[in-house]
């Protein structure tokens, strides 16, 4: 109970001209720990995703990271190798399009190559048989490994996409929508199959979502944004069974019960 | 030993959906169980019995007081306890069989049973095997144990529901109405399974719709009317 967290979050502020992004928003999380971020479209989830993952500056706060060697950073600090080394080997991101996510030009197999290469994997055999185990976790067949995600399926692209961000054993995933825009029963599976991943490797899970059930299933934490703000945040199931706030009791009596 | 020590909680909700309206359900509950014992909550369906329980679980927010358990290192109060020490608390220490069992969509009803015994770190040959065991003293046909529960009716469901509540050890076990949808053979299999939870030491509170169950596992009743909020 006592470990340090891995990420912490104070103040968070993200104005874009007169726009407000998200505002003062402040977290921590620990190793292995879900945090689902919900709230109607524009409420800024996305926005902070932006900035906890360095992609966007934040007009006020700060995000301090564990990193690997044990060392507190403020992510504002860090050069710019060390930030791109991070990204790429501590930290994965999977973002609800797989077409952002994924390079199109090239193949599956080198889709999750590329992650180990980036990362100084050198020997060609070595980065087959990784990008090769990897397909087999997230339910690709092994002979689909030369095939262009062109030629794959929405729930395809987005478990490729999910293989290409976890090669690396990142110890903190950034979701963003990850099962938007995706049938139903396409949805069904690759939740399961995140929700396995996520406690087999004891990942931490920032996931932005507006739906509940997700929340629910894969989160031990929520947070409720809304015009910016977090307006109620703790336990998943007590935030969803007890909602307190007049905007979460909307949000959860809108969701059909199951 | 005391297990569970609740000191004067209190419980109403504000519904902002209805103009704000408030709904107070108890106040002033006050109660302990040792271990070893088991505590019936009585009193008429809406009396609040399930929120109690629900408090104690962490599952819904404490107004007032103090929900105190003792996790063998340290004594820890639900109601105010940060979201990873209740976590923390059900992983180890708390454990709750609900009304109705949550179905995991495309989880089998045997991993379903095993997953408390692999989060503990029991290795999923013998986690299977014990979910297995479980099972069958259940009665569950042999057949559904590999499909996800979600098309299975509602007794084997909450069967289910209860082999999963009942395979880990823990010190401190919540039951709300465990044998509503069972049948008397199943009715007497959770009855034994009760008992030797308490025999095991594991202090026990329950909500039990049928007197014959309760008079069969509980060492006194406590009526939540007497609780009953202005
Ligand atoms: N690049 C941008 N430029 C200007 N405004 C933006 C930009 N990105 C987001 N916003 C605004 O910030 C607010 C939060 O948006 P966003 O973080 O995308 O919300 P969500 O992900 O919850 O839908 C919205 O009002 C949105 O219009
Ligand atoms: N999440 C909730 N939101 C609003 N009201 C609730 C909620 N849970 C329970 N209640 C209300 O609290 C009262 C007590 O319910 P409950 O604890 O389920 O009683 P019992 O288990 O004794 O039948 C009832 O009036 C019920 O409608
Ligand atoms: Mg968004
Ligand atoms: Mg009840």
């Amino acid at each position: 109970m006592c470990e340090e967290p891995l990420l912490i979050a104070e103040g968070l502020t993200k104005f874009y001209g007169a726009r407000l992004g998200c505002r003062d928003v402040s977290f921590t999380l620990h190793a292995g720990e879900v945090l689902a971020v919900v709230g109607e479209s524009g409420s800024g989830k996305s926005t902070l995703l932006g900035l906890l993952s360095t992609e966007l500056a934040p007009s006020a706060g700060h995000v301090r990271y564990s990193m690997r060697d044990g060392s507190l950073r403020d992510l504002a600090e860090l050069s710019e190798p060390e930030r791109r080394l991070l990204l790429r080997t501590d930290w994965g991101f999977v973002r609800q399009s797989p077409e952002a996510g994924l390079r199109m030009a090239v193949s599956a197999g080198a889709n999750v190559g590329e992650r180990l290469m980036a990362v100084g994997w050198r020997h060609y055999g070595n980065i087959r048989g990784a990008a090769a185990d990897w397909l087999g976790r997230v339910e690709i067949a092994a002979d689909r490994i030369d095939d262009s995600p062109k030629s794959f399926s929405g729930g395809m692209r987005q478990r490729l996409q999910i293989a290409r961000n976890l090669v690396t054993a990142p110890r903190l995933v950034f979701m963003d929508e990850p099962t938007g825009g995706l049938d139903v029963s396409v949805q069904a599976r690759l939740l399961d199959l995140i929700r396995s991943l996520v406690a087999d490797l004891g990942l931490a899970v920032v996931i932005v979502t507006h739906d509940l059930a997700v929340a629910r299933l894969l989160s031990h934490r929520i947070m409720v944004m809304k015009e910016g703000c977090v307006i109620e945040e703790g336990l998943t199931d007590q935030v969803l069974d007890d909602p307190q706030a007049a905007y979460t009791q909307l949000l959860v009596s809108s969701v059909l019960q199951s | 030993m005391t297990v569970l020590d609740v000191q004067d909680i209190a419980k109403s909700f504000t519904l902002h959906l209805r103009g704000g309206l408030t709904l107070p359900v108890v106040a002033g509950v006050s109660f302990e169980v040792a271990a070893g014992e088991c505590v019936a909550l009585g009193g008429p369906s809406g009396a609040g019995k399930s929120s109690i329980l629900k408090m104690i679980y962490g599952n819904y927010r404490t107004d007032a007081g103090r929900i105190l358990i003792d996790d063998g290192a340290a004594v820890i109060d639900v109601a105010s306890a940060s979201p990873r020490e209740i976590l923390a608390l059900r992983a180890t220490t708390l454990g709750y069989v609900s009304q109705f069992l949550r179905v995991i969509p495309r989880v089998a009803a045997l991993d379903i049973v095993a997953e408390p015994l692999r989060a503990r770190g029991i290795d999923t040959t013998e986690a299977n095997a014990r979910a297995s065991a479980m099972l069958k003293r259940l009665n569950l046909p042999e057949r559904l144990w590999h499909l996800p529960p979600a098309t299975f009716s509602g007794g084997e469901q909450q069967r289910v529901n209860i082999a999963r509540g009942f395979i880990a050890d823990t010190r401190l076990l919540l039951l709300d109405e465990p044998t509503a949808s069972l049948d008397g053979a199943n009715r007497d299999a959770v009855i034994g399974l009760i008992r030797d939870k308490r025999a095991a030491g594991t202090a026990l509170v329950g909500i039990f719709h049928d007197d014959e169950v309760r008079d069969a596992v509980a060492d006194r009743t406590l009526d939540v009317r007497a609780f009953a909020a202005a």
